[in-house]
């Protein structure tokens, strides 16, 4: 099967959806000489009714972008999680509620692609992993794809879905390779993948995280112990059953969210077990999160408070204890 | 302008529906017939009502907090806008918007924001869809003095001008945001002289008069269709009542006096436009007076299909989230 950079699965997504429906369109800052990758060769394809450049004026084209969807548009805006707080007026008081309080008249079919670039020394205020807010907000749809293959089928799934959907794309996962298969379909929210079985411990991991738990879980085979990983996919919808189904096996779990640790998408994970699974666990929950601290600059320092093999593995361990 | 006789007299019909409409409301909500916050429209008709009548069913428009007087000029439904304001299923919104956010996407109401300046970029994003659809509607959103100051109206005057998009900002300077003059806000004279920074038309109107408002819009809206960008529109108007119901402790002799209101009231935009229908000799002072009862009736009625309307069922809690539903958490 081909290998597939993780930034080429997303502009394959674009394209296909692009081709699919012509209502579809791609707005965001720069997006025409592809700053990030992920627009490379869009406007030559598309031209400039399907590709715009935006001004620095989130809120104001954010907004915009979700009117356009209230009339008929399904348009993809591109964006990094850091500017994300300067239109969260239309991310939420528009995009998330609108549905909701005008008593279901508006549909809003807009994806906001999110990247989070983090772990690269860009400091606090470009290196945010701010998925677990928008989870605290009804009404978004929260993807946090972890390889190509399902970066891929769940941008083309968030731009069919006809409600609000942010896409939470892993910065430190662009340049990473996995296989996609050809000819790959949207896949669905809510169905969680079970990135390696196994019998003694599972791991929840999300984004980047899920690569990191998989090499916890191969250093962790040679002492013996067989982790069993999930990766969510999407954290709205949250496939809970597939994590309780897990813990009911393993009887332990570790759950791992690059995101600060404090009302994490970690935090919920182990709340729904706590609560649905309780009878399951034979060791207390271990969260792995990132520490409650800003993103320091210094390399020294930053490596510091993300999850790592290392911090995976002594959770792990934990529960076994 | 020619405006035909029909149009002027659907503006009458029009504005007495919003003050009948606002009377009425303040005395339900008064006898505590429904809670929360509601924001009269009175005095302000002839600013909604003249600009909805330049525009066809097939335009957009989205409104703010004061919301009940942009869907009715509009021709929106006023037995669904009290049922919406009482909380039940025929409600607008099936009781789950309320005062502050009526919306009838059915005839282009994209909605009412209780955020100030939150439905700008919205309403220039369906300005957006029409350029990029190659279709010829507009899209004209109402917002206040107050809203004026928002970076959410700069960002989308800026974007719709730089796109020629077919939007028309509509101001609605009411003079006050709450208590505070828009005076002691605005850094220019005219809310209007704005236009210039984002080199599109800004035209100042006196709100107070529907027919002023009627040929702004409407040259607003052909420059929309023509593809020729935006319009800042400026319609100065006076609120005769407190900023919203409810807001009981502030007085107000302490931001505005008596003799303020009482030049405004002087201006009334019913008093104005009934008596140049009048004095055109498009209708009698009798055929005016009966429009105005046929409709303080229609409210009655419209009241009484409110209080008659169910609330939702305990299950209607969890509907309407999702266009493609998801189980819930």
């Amino acid at each position: 099967m081909p290998q597939t950079v993780f930034v080429e699965a997303i502009n394959q997504a674009l394209i296909e959806e692009m081709e699919h429906d012509e209502n579809v369109y791609v707005m965001g800052e720069d997006i025409r000489r592809a700053v990030y990758g992920a627009t490379a060769d869009l406007f030559d394809r598309f031209g400039e009714n399907r590709v715009l450049d935006t001004p620095l004026s989130e809120n104001g084209f954010f907004g915009a972008a979700i009117g356009s969807s209230l009339v008929g548009m399904r348009p993809v805006v591109e964006t990094l999680t850091s500017f994300m707080w300067v239109a969260m007026d239309q991310l939420i008081s528009q995009a998330a509620k609108m549905r909701y309080m005008f008593g279901g008249q508006a549909t809003l079919p807009v994806v906001f692609r999110a990247t989070m670039f983090y772990g690269g020394g860009s400091a606090a205020h470009h290196s945010d992993r701010s998925y677990p807010m928008f989870m605290n907000m009804p009404g978004l749809k929260i993807i946090v794809p972890s390889n190509p293959a399902d970066m891929k089928g769940l941008l083309k799934q968030a731009i069919r879905d006809n409600d609000p959907c942010i896409v939470f794309e892993d910065g430190t996962l662009f340049g990473s390779r996995g296989e996609v298969p050809e000819n790959l379909e949207a896949i669905p929210f809510g169905q969680a993948r079970t990135a390696r079985e196994g019998s003694d411990v599972t791991i929840v991991a999300i984004a980047a995280a899920v690569g990191q738990a998989e090499q916890a879980a191969d250093d962790l085979a040679n002492e013996g112990v067989s982790v069993e990983v999930i990766d969510p996919r999407t954290l709205v919808p949250l496939d809970k059953q597939a994590i309780l189904d897990s813990v009911e096996k393993t009887g332990r779990l570790v759950v791992v969210d690059p995101a600060h640790k404090v009302c994490s998408a970690a935090s919920e994970i182990a709340s729904i077990v706590a609560e649905e699974g309780f009878w399951s666990l034979q060791a207390p929950i271990q969260k792995v999160a990132a520490d409650q601290v800003h993103v320091p600059y210094t390399p020294a320092l930053e490596s510091l408070m993300y999850p790592s093999v290392d911090k995976i593995k002594t959770a792990v361990r934990a529960t076994l204890e | 302008m020619d405006i035909s006789k029909e149009t002027l007299m659907l503006m009458l019909r029009r504005m007495w529906i919003i003050r009948h409409f606002e009377v009425k409301v303040m005395e339900v909500h008064s006898a505590g017939e429904f809670t929360g916050a509601a924001h009269p429209y009175i005095g302000e008709e002839a600013v909604a009502v003249g600009a909805c009548a330049a525009l066809k069913p097939t335009d957009y428009i989205a409104g703010n907090h004061r919301s009940h007087g942009h869907p009715l000029a509009k021709g929106g439904d006023m037995k669904a806008a009290m049922a919406e304001l009482y909380g039940r299923v025929d409600g607008y919104c099936k009781g789950k918007g309320g005062s502050m956010h009526l919306a009838d996407f059915s005839i282009g109401i994209l909605g009412e924001s209780g955020i100030v300046a939150s439905s700008v970029p919205v309403a220039t994003g369906a300005a957006l869809a029409a350029k990029l659809q190659n279709k010829d509607f507009v899209s004209l959103v109402f917002f206040g003095d107050g809203a004026s100051n928002q970076g959410a109206c700069h960002e989308s005057m800026n974007l719709a001008a730089k796109w020629n998009l077919p939007v028309i900002f509509l101001c609605e300077n009411n003079q006050y945001a709450v208590t505070t003059s828009y005076k002691d806000s605005v850094s220019v004279e005219h809310i209007s002289d704005r236009a210039a920074a984002y080199d599109m038309p800004g035209v100042l109107v006196d709100g107070q008069d529907a027919i002023a408002m009627y040929e702004a819009t409407a040259q607003a809206v052909e420059r929309g269709r023509a593809g020729e960008g935006p319009t800042l529109i400026e319609g100065l108007t006076f609120r005769y009542e407190e900023h919203s119901l409810g807001l009981g402790r502030v007085r107000r002799g302490e931001y505005r006096t008596e003799d303020e209101i009482e030049d405004w009231r002087k201006r009334d935009p019913i008093v104005i436009h009934t008596q140049r229908l009048i004095e055109q000799g498009i209708a009698t002072a009798e055929e005016c007076e009966a429009i105005s009862e046929e409709i303080k009736q229609q409210v009655e009625e419209a009241t009484e299909f409110a209080r008659n309307s169910k609330y939702p069922e305990p299950s209607e809690l969890y509907d309407d989230m999702w266009a493609d539903p998801i189980p819930m958490p």
